[in-house]
């Protein structure tokens, strides 16, 4: 039984845990939460110049060729520090859409640039508030022109290109690789629950496209990506709920209330176990997919599902129980709190909602049952 | 990241495997028990047999892995233990009658009793020829063990135990027990504790058996009536009970979390048999998402096991992730037995093992899972535990702490 991370990789997590703590700090966080930029950009260079962007590309491509195991540590650290980059955006979205789906000369164009943090890349897939499924999907694909809205997109204000959800005439989906600095492109920034993440209204009237993938292959890829994104996700989420526990914690041992710390208060004490027992119940399910995702193994679909589920809920649980935790002060925007309520609720909405992922689950276990 | 063992493991679980096809029976169904298939008279047939095959568990030296070789075991690290545990779990082998005296008891003996003791008891208790029980809990002292009340007097060379204690298990067929009593109420309540062993056979002790919500009887009372211990059966000092108590409770077997009825294979069995106002169950939203939110906590406490593994197969201490499987199985085989039971409307209330679903295993279920919400840790206790021993927390204001014993209210 090895079913842990190794050594190697523990401190792959230690140096990222360093890099991210000086290089990630809330202050930082808090730049882009009040400021007008869309991400760090000093943060996402220092990211590159130590090899993050190429963790799961390979060597051929300009990657470091290390694996998605190494990535999953990465993710974690990431999603502790609420590192207010474009990075699953164009990690475990667009670089992952490359891989799987992209020709060789897609992956020669992109994937190098990606490795080396030179290019943004996104997912467009969403289509306004509310769920977006081939059934619904507005965005039309005539040729290689594409026309229609897609809102959100994570980055889609800052990305260089992206991989975007269309159907043809006769209502089948297909990806596209869409350039998003072409003609018949038009972003707009986009409020959301969560400013350390930007998002975009992208507008595509007859937008140059080039298939990605095979011909209307783009929902079984779309889910595939979906699949291999909510693995990485996982750990995003298991780091930033971490983080909430941690302040949640530190905050209960540090306050006094009728007489003695608020940490001594079974009420108090009982609340964080159960924070604890979520995330780690979490934390196991996202191994599990983190070892699927590793080995492309035949598991991948219900590993990655359970992961996701897991992980939203315990995420969304151990960041709204950390206000609680904090009173009033947790309800102020000076306490960090808020941030990681906001990004538990992005990111267990940003692949599909848990419910849906639930729902999933079942059919992808009704179909191993059959 | 992978499943595999490792050579040795693997070569230890072959043997395992030959030892077990060659030496116990399969399970009839997923459900069946030891006791289920043995009956007899209070359980004594299902004893007598547990007995027999323990002692050629003892013979192929798989009865204590982990026990120095001089006392019959192999000195092997704990991995091995739960390799031994998944291979055994699926046959038909005697549960409830040794690991007490096993894994609580002797490691107690082993670290108090003097070399003559552990020679006269630990191989009679190895080979399953004498069984052992654990006298701590009392009706007022359950969560709280150290507020308990029943009384060690010292009298000459012997001291006189005067008390009840509670769910006993094994009591009633239990040839020695250890015993934690008050032998100082003047002093605070966990400093006036002594600890013994004796011979349940001993004059003066009274074993009732407690009938359970469920009708069955795991477990019972013990009443003392001026029982006598010699001293020299006293396992530390006078006073310092309370110490060997914890040293007792810490050899508790990781609990495993294992559910003994239906799990999620079997909701998720029922969900996809049975046909609810609008078609199957399987297709109806609200219950595939219960059935999502089941799996995911199923899966989470295996998982988590399968970390603790690969820290004791590391060599290393597992963290203290290990602690939230109870945690987590109690509550769902609860859930899981009402959830089924709604899926069945009116007819989930019916017993009758020819017409439930499993031969009423669900139904049996709901009244036999309180029980494992409570024994060996509430879920509040254990809670308590994650707060303080994993996340650092304080410990509860305790009132009683430095009050003599017999000034506190009760």
């Amino acid at each position: 039984m090895n079913f842990d991370f190794s050594a190697d990789q523990k401190s792959l997590r230690e140096q990222a845990r360093k890099f991210l703590g000086e290089h990630a700090s809330s202050t930082r966080v808090r730049r882009i939460l009040e400021g007008a930029a869309p991400y760090d950009v000093d943060l996402w260079k220092g990211m590159g110049e130590m090899g993050w962007m190429g963790t799961a590309i390979p060597e051929t491509h300009g990657g470091a060729g290390f694996g998605y195991l190494e990535l999953c540590v990465i993710a974690e650290e990431l999603g502790r520090s609420l590192a207010p980059t474009p990075f699953a955006s164009t990690i475990y979205l667009a670089a992952e859409a490359l891989q799987i789906a992209g020709t060789a000369a897609q992956k020669k164009r992109w994937l190098p640039r990606i490795a080396q943090g030179e290019a943004i890349g996104c997912l467009a897939l969403s289509e306004g508030p509310r769920v977006t499924t081939p059934a619904t999907l507005a965005t039309r694909a005539d040729g290689a022109r594409l026309t229609g809205a897609k809102v959100p997109v994570m980055d889609g204000d800052v990305a260089d290109f992206a991989i975007v959800l269309a159907a043809r005439e006769d209502r089948r989906a297909d990806l596209y690789l869409v350039d998003l600095g072409g003609p018949g492109v038009t972003r707009k920034s986009l409020a959301t629950v969560d400013p350390t993440r930007s998002h975009a209204r992208i507008a595509l009237d007859g937008a140059a496209a080039e298939p990605l993938g095979a011909a209307g292959q783009g929902w079984p890829l779309v889910e595939r990506l979906l699949d291999r994104a909510a693995v990485l996700v996982a750990f995003e989420q298991i780091g930033g709920a971490q983080a909430a526990l941690d302040m949640a914690r530190e905050y209960a041992l540090g306050r006094f209330a009728f007489g003695r710390q608020i940490a001594s208060f079974q009420a108090i004490k009982h609340k964080l176990a159960d924070m604890y027992v979520g995330i780690e119940l979490a934390r196991s399910n996202a191994y599990y997919g983190a070892w699927a995702l590793s080995k492309d193994a035949p598991e991948l679909g219900v590993a990655a599902a359970a992961a996701r589920v897991a992980a939203s809920e315990a995420y969304y649980q151990a960041a709204k129980e950390n206000i609680q935790v904090h009173g009033g002060m947790g309800f102020t925007w000076e306490f960090d709190c808020h941030l990681h309520y906001r990004r538990a609720k992005l990111t267990g909405l940003m692949l599909g909602s848990a419910r849906r992922w639930k729902d999933l689950l079942v059919t992808r276990l009704e179909a191993g049952a059959a | 990241m992978d499943f595999d063992d490792t050579r040795e493991e693997a070569a230890f679980r072959a043997e395992v495997r030959q030892w077990l096809g060659a030496h116990a029976e399969p399970k009839r169904g997923a459900f069946e028990t030891w006791q289920s298939r043995y009956p007899g008279r209070e359980g004594w047939d299902g004893l007598e047999r547990a007995q027999a095959f323990q002692r050629s568990k003892a013979e192929a030296g798989f009865a204590a892995l982990h026990w120095p070789a001089e006392w019959g075991g192999r000195a092997l690290p704990p991995i091995y233990q739960v390799i031994y545990s998944q291979e055994e779990s699926r046959f038909l082998v005697p549960r409830g009658y040794f690991e007490i005296g096993l894994g609580m008891c002797m490691p107690t003996l082993f670290a108090y009793a003097s070399e003559d003791q552990k020679r006269r008891y630990a191989p009679a208790a190895l080979r399953g020829d004498e069984v052992w029980c654990q006298l701590f809990s009392e009706p007022g002292a359950g969560s709280d063990l150290a507020g308990l009340r029943t009384r060690a007097v010292r009298d000459g060379e012997d001291w006189v135990i005067n008390g009840q204690k509670i769910w006993t298990s094994g009591a009633h067929w239990a040839d020695w027990a250890i015993l934690v009593a008050r032998s100082d109420p003047k002093t605070a309540k966990h400093k006036g504790l002594s600890f013994f062993f004796l011979s349940m056979k001993s004059p003066g002790i009274e074993t009732r058996r407690i009938k359970q919500i469920s009708g069955a009887s795991h477990f019972n009372e013990v009443y003392f009536t001026d029982a006598r211990i010699p001293d020299g059966q006293r396992l530390g000092a006078v006073g310092a009970g309370w110490g060997v108590a914890i040293t007792t409770l810490m050899n508790e077997r990781l609990t495993s979390g294992d559910l003994r009825g239906p799990d999620f294979e079997e909701i998720f069995g029922l969900a996809r048999a049975t046909q609810l106002e609008d078609g199957p169950a399987i297709a109806n939203a609200a219950v595939r998402e219960r059935l999502a939110d089941l799996y995911v906590k199923t899966q989470g406490v295996r998982l988590t096991r399968f970390r603790t593994m690969t820290a004791l197969s590391r060599g290393e201490t597992p963290g203290p992730e290990n602690s939230i499987g109870k945690l987590v199985n109690a509550p769902k085989a609860q859930e899981i037995a009402s959830f089924a039971m709604d899926l069945l409307d009116m007819g989930g209330v019916i017993m009758d093992k020819d017409v439930a679903p499993l031969r009423a295993a669900f139904q049996d279920s709901l009244l036999s899972t309180p029980g494992g919400r409570i024994a060996a840790g509430t879920d509040e206790i254990l809670r308590n535990i994650i707060a303080e021993r994993v996340l650092g927390l304080p410990q509860d204001v305790r009132v009683d702490r430095d009050l003599p014993f017999d000034q506190l209210p009760s």
